[in-house]
């Protein structure tokens, strides 16, 4: 049976969300939910694996309840997580403006960000949470900007019309992290929270049907162990490196979700991802990641390319009236300010025309001239300034002389394990949070969200639910590291590892992950048809097994070896590229960050399909290589009725 | 560009290790210096040869991962991360030499990566504000003055690289500890610790090895983040009036 | 229950972390720390730059012939009285002293000891800039440290002055400065105090915190001011012996 030819299983539904009017929904979950004697607690042992955003502030916060955590990270210090890179702010519906900002238009505003693919009731939650994310962060020491008067500064983001996003400087991100980091250490000092750096989960035990631990490598010796815990969070961000070249820590790996999906949680949307329009673009082969630079900049730089394609000439020998300011020509009303999918995929559109400038004609040029001639240089510089340096740092051109070269770049995965209203996935014990999971942004994420949904999981909603899960479990100490699965589990992860050492081929991981990439990239990119992804889908299986036949690992696996730890990353993520391809092959329609081709209004645009596409789409793993089972939660809008998104 | 590299290879924390030239062709100036190491590892993986190990993950300059002594610079040659480091600021022909971090509380773990666990313990013996989650109040309940705002933030900057300790001719983490000293020390929601918070990170700091700070300044030129060796000097304030003060 | 299948050292409890219930008095917590010892360090050689001033002003009369000089020697003996014995208050200061220069030393060796241990291994690409003021301060006070027990067996106990006679300072002093060795030690020695007496009081500041970005000039301008007064004042005395001017 082909990959193709996958089955369609029961609906799926989330039978942890509350019924009722939509704002009375989290206190009633709240308080229905069980909960565990504090002097039980300590006889609990919660594993977390990742301490970005929502795995720190997760940690963190059990660790304050009374519960014993393990935590994970495969970085040398929990502070290095990927969240840290974060650069604009947190949304939060505080209202400090008085410019009418409320929880409920936070709340309308990321629904229809989302494009109506994201559930209504956790939407809510996560607006009404936003306001105590902003007032923990300030008490823990969070050096948010402040005006004079010593009170909150904020700003306004793309695509809503009220100032509510709070940042420090260009790193919000990491002062975010630093925040949650520091109360992790808080733990780790009382003895609550055992902190294993440099080590890496590799499988998910699952015992009588409950996760009950992991397996995991330590970086360092090499040695692999298996956890064993009354509930298993993962926290393990998102799966953006697919791509190769992304914005993404270089690091950053699916593992931890692709193997517990294997183990038996659902995977959901998997083809939603966000590609973000401002990003340096890529110099040669030898480019191994991508940097993202703000995009603020758009307010105030024009976007071009020249209406010749090929042409020879520097940005700055090109007369007016053979510049093509495409974004302001498309897109009068809003301009250079369409939203981010919409802006990635102009662009692509120019450079496959020909008409892309710098190396390999994939870049589009952000042009300050105007501004700064309007504005002049100076003013240009207070606003910009740092990021002007930025640029100039890494392609040792002068933006106030000549245009900045901008390329879309994949950023975030909207996608990821498939979780009910608990963040539980449906491996009972399992729970998912932040960019893991898929629950909060549907198809498209807005700026400066991300930072409040991990922290919003994080501090407020897994540690009122892990209770809930811990009350009903089967009693403590039940199953260790010598049960027949645990002991199954890491026998497996084992013999993979040892698989990738004996084949002794002639290829690195790195190369099979850039084909990978290319190939994801090509097809499952910015724009997506159904001829391409069957092409991809014919061509992954061939890669994987070429993989097999051909990768090289030097070493052993009982020593500190990077290229074993990559290998082993390729291997999921040659696994997960044939199921996101298959996600975004059965999603006809074009939503958010996923746009088909084939799925389009006479203009041009992006058409959803409410009548046939309105769910999310929750995939079951069967075996490997075999197609898996698509099961569909039904979204359902009572709140805030889909419309089309218009920008011209 | 064509380079010679004589890097730093040594098999784990307890094997010898040596200073191990390679020859790198092909370099463009628009590669990073991670990059540029990335080719050689391609080059050696490929060979059956054990790759150079580093550390690195952000490769944006904001992570701290990267930790590489070139030429001896912590970082290299420009006030950045060696992430960030572009082979521009080298020659064709160029010998660069390639180090990890030296400190004897940084044990080296392999080739050029070493163990900076202790500058975490650090922050577990005070470098933290006790605000249990859920126990805040509204964040405009205290209004904090922008210049005392602002002084939090630069020192909040630092990313925990290590390379001030890298960097001191006395392998010393005074830069790194009052960094964060002078991040929480100011703000009012760090007061009431302020006196076990400095006193038990420069306990701390003390018995993870790190040496005394002599004023030599190497700290704050190495730093990427432009933390100011006036940090120092605000840490040792605190201290004293600490120690003077505090009765717990 | 057993936790893991393997039992490595969990992170961050690989060493005790330092921090303590009950806070030890003043004194103990100074001792136990670097920024402590370095805090003694600061006032110890304040009190003794205190002392150099003094010294070196006093030093300066003996341009004014020997009479005074050995006038002002004779009541340097009777400092104090009548309250003060004969010589009490000279011990005092000798006392004061020895206090301070053991503990500045003792400090010295101890923090240097450690900073040396915390750079077991050297880059194998050295940069000759690093360290000029470290180099200065040890050596510096090595040097001075020789030179002090040099000076007091020359003109203190007037052991090693060869041409010595006890009550006699001022001419004691010219009989140092008309050897050459007598000059090359004291000169070399007084160098060595500018340099450390440059970095030593800017340091100083900054340990006891009173150092700022504002007064950075400042304090850089009066170390630099303390530092040339003391060595251009002290090293006058030799110089003078050497053209004649005393005699």
């Amino acid at each position: 049976m082909s990959y193709l030819d996958y089955g369609t299983g029961s609906r799926i539904a989330d039978s942890k969300a509350p019924q009722g009017p939509i704002a009375e929904r989290w206190d009633r979950r709240r308080f229905t939910a069980k909960l565990v004697n504090p002097a039980n607690r300590r006889k609990h042992t919660v594993i977390v694996v990742g301490t970005g955003l929502a795995g720190a502030s997760a940690g963190a916060t059990l660790a304050e309840q009374g519960y014993r955590v393990l935590q994970f990270c495969y970085q040398d210090s929990p502070r290095r997580a990927h969240s840290i890179a974060a650069q604009g702010g947190i949304n939060a519906a505080k209202n400090y403006r008085n410019d009418g900002d409320s929880v409920h238009r936070l709340f309308y505003d990321t629904v229809k960000g989302g494009d109506f693919r994201a559930r209504e009731s956790n939407v809510h939650r996560l607006a009404e949470i936003s306001v105590q994310i902003i007032d923990q962060c300030v008490a823990q020491g969070v050096p948010f900007a402040r005006e004079y008067g010593g009170l909150l500064d904020t700003r306004s983001f793309g695509g809503v019309q009220v100032s509510r996003t709070f940042y420090a400087r260009g790193q919000t991100g990491q002062q975010l992290l630093l925040g949650a980091y520091q109360a992790l250490s808080r733990q780790i000092a009382a003895g609550t929270v055992e902190m294993h750096p440099r080590t890496e989960m590799l499988d998910l035990v699952v015992v009588d049907g409950r996760a009950r631990g992991i397996v995991a490598r330590d970086l360092v010796s090499g040695e692999i162990g298996t956890y064993m815990a009354d509930a298993v969070v993962l926290a393990s961000g998102g799966y953006g490196n697919v791509f190769y070249l992304s914005t993404n820590a270089m690091n950053s790996n699916a593992t931890a979700v692709w193997r517990a999906h294997r183990r038996g949680a659902y995977f959901a949307n998997p083809c939603f991802t966000q590609i973000h329009p401002t990003c340096i673009p890529r110099t040669g082969t030898h480019q191994s990641k991508l940097t993202l630079m703000s995009e603020s900049l758009r307010n105030d730089g024009r976007i071009w390319v020249p209406k010749k394609a090929g042409d020879p000439r520097a940005a700055v020998d090109i007369p007016e009236d053979e510049r093509d300011y495409y974004l302001e020509r498309i897109y009068p009303s809003f301009g250079n300010l369409v939203p981010r999918d919409i802006a990635s995929r102009a662009a692509k559109n120019v450079c496959d025309e020909g008409r892309g400038v710098g190396p390999g004609g994939q870049g589009v040029y952000l042009d300050f001239a105007d501004a700064i001639a309007r504005l002049g240089r100076d003013k240009v510089a207070e606003q910009y300034g740092n990021l002007f340096e930025m640029y100039e740092r890494i392609t040792a051109e002068n933006p106030y002389e000549v245009p900045m070269r901008i390329y879309p770049a994949v950023h975030y995965t909207m996608g990821g394990l498939w979780v009910d209203y608990d963040l539980q996935t449906t491996v009972p014990g399992l729970f998912a949070i932040g960019e893991a999971n898929f629950s909060d942004h549907g198809a498209n994420r807005l700026g400066a969200s991300a930072l409040m949904q991990g922290l919003a999981d994080g501090y407020f909603v897994l540690p009122a639910t892990v209770n809930d899960y811990l009350a009903g479990a089967p009693a403590v100490g039940d199953a260790d590291a010598s049960h027949p699965a645990a002991v199954a589990a890491l026998d497996e992860t084992r013999e993979r590892l040892a698989r990738l050492l004996a084949v002794q081929g002639d290829r690195t991981p790195d190369s099979f992950h850039r084909e990978i990439g290319e190939l994801m990239w090509e097809y499952c990119g910015m724009a997506r048809t159904e001829v391409g992804l069957r092409k991809a889908l014919q061509r992954i299986p061939e890669i994987r097994a070429e993989f097999w036949r051909r990768i090289k690992v030097p070493g052993t696996g009982a020593e500190f070896n990077q290229a074993l730890e990559k290998a082993n990353r390729v291997v999921d993520y040659l696994e997960l590229a044939e199921l996101m391809c298959l996600d975004a092959l059965h999603r006809s329609e074009s939503c958010g960050g996923h746009f088909r081709e084939e799925s389009r209004t006479p203009e041009g645009e992006a058409e959803r399909k409410d009548d046939e596409f309105s769910y999310a789409a929750a995939w079951e793993f069967t075996a490997p290589g075999q197609a898996p089972l698509l099961h569909k939660e039904d979204l359902v809008f009572e709140y805030v009725h889909p419309t089309r998104r218009s920008y011209t | 560009m064509k380079l010679t590299l004589r890097v730093w290879r040594q098999k784990n924390a307890d094997a010898p290790g040596a200073m191990a030239a390679y020859e790198v062709d092909g370099v463009s100036p628009d590669m990073s210096f991670l990059e540029m190491l990335d080719t050689l590892n391609e080059d050696l993986i490929v060979q059956g040869e054990d790759p150079v190990a580093f550390d690195h993950d952000c490769r944006e300059g904001i992570c701290g991962a990267c930790s590489l002594v070139i030429n001896g610079d912590a970082h290299g040659p420009e006030r950045t991360t060696a992430c960030q480091l572009h082979m521009r600021s080298f020659r064709d022909g160029d010998t660069i030499d390639v180090e990890p971090w030296r400190a004897a509380a940084f044990p080296v773990v392999r080739d050029l990566v070493v163990d900076r666990t202790a500058l975490d313990r650090i922050i577990q013996s005070g470098g933290y504000v006790t605000a249990p989650t859920g126990s805040a109040p509204d964040a405009h309940a205290v209004a904090v003055p922008k210049p005392d705002a602002d002084h939090a933030f630069v020192h909040a900057e630092c990313i925990g690289c290590g390379a001030c300790v890298a960097a001191c001719p006395n392998g010393s983490a005074s830069l790194f500890t009052a960094a964060k000293v002078n991040h929480l020390n100011v703000l009012p929601q760090g007061a009431p610790e302020r006196e076990s918070r400095v006193l038990d990170m420069v306990a701390q700091m003390d018995a993870e090895g790190f040496g005394g700070c002599t004023l030599a300044g190497e700290c704050a030129t190495a730093c990427p983040k432009g933390i100011p060796l006036q940090a120092i000097t605000t840490m040792n304030k605190e201290w004293l009036r600490a120690a003077r003060t505090s009765k717990r | 229950m057993s936790w893991t299948s393997c039992g490595w050292p969990p992170y961050g409890r690989r060493m005790a972390l330092a921090t303590r219930d009950r806070r030890p008095p003043t004194v103990r917590t100074l001792w136990d720390s670097s920024v402590g010892k370095k805090t003694v360090m600061a006032v110890t050689g304040l009190i003794m730059l205190g002392y150099l001033v003094a010294h070196m002003a006093g030093n300066l009369k003996i341009f004014f012939g020997a009479d005074e000089f050995n006038g002002y020697a004779h009541w340097l003996r009777h400092l104090g009285a009548p309250v003060l014995h004969s010589h009490w208050a000279l011990w005092i200061v000798r006392v004061g002293l020895v206090v301070s220069v053991v503990l500045h030393g003792v400090c010295a060796f101890q923090l240097s000891r450690r900073d040396i241990k915390a750079r077991p291994v050297r880059y194998a690409h050295t940069k000759a800039r690093t360290s000029y003021a470290t180099r200065t301060m040890r050596w510096g006070g090595v040097i001075l440290a020789l030179f002090v027990v040099w000076h007091l067996l020359d003109l203190t106990t007037l052991t090693v002055n060869e041409n010595a006679q006890a009550g006699h300072p001022y001419e004691n002093v010219v009989a140092t400065f008309s050897t050459w060795y007598g000059n090359v030690v004291y000169i070399v020695a007084m160098l060595a105090l500018g340099l450390h007496i440059r970095h030593g009081f800017w340091s100083a500041a900054q340990t006891l915190g009173v150092g700022s970005a504002a007064r950075a000039r400042l304090l850089k301008g009066a170390a630099n001011l303390l530092a040339a007064g003391l060595t251009i004042g002290f090293i006058s005395v030799p110089v003078a012996v050497m053209t004649g001017v005393v005699n």
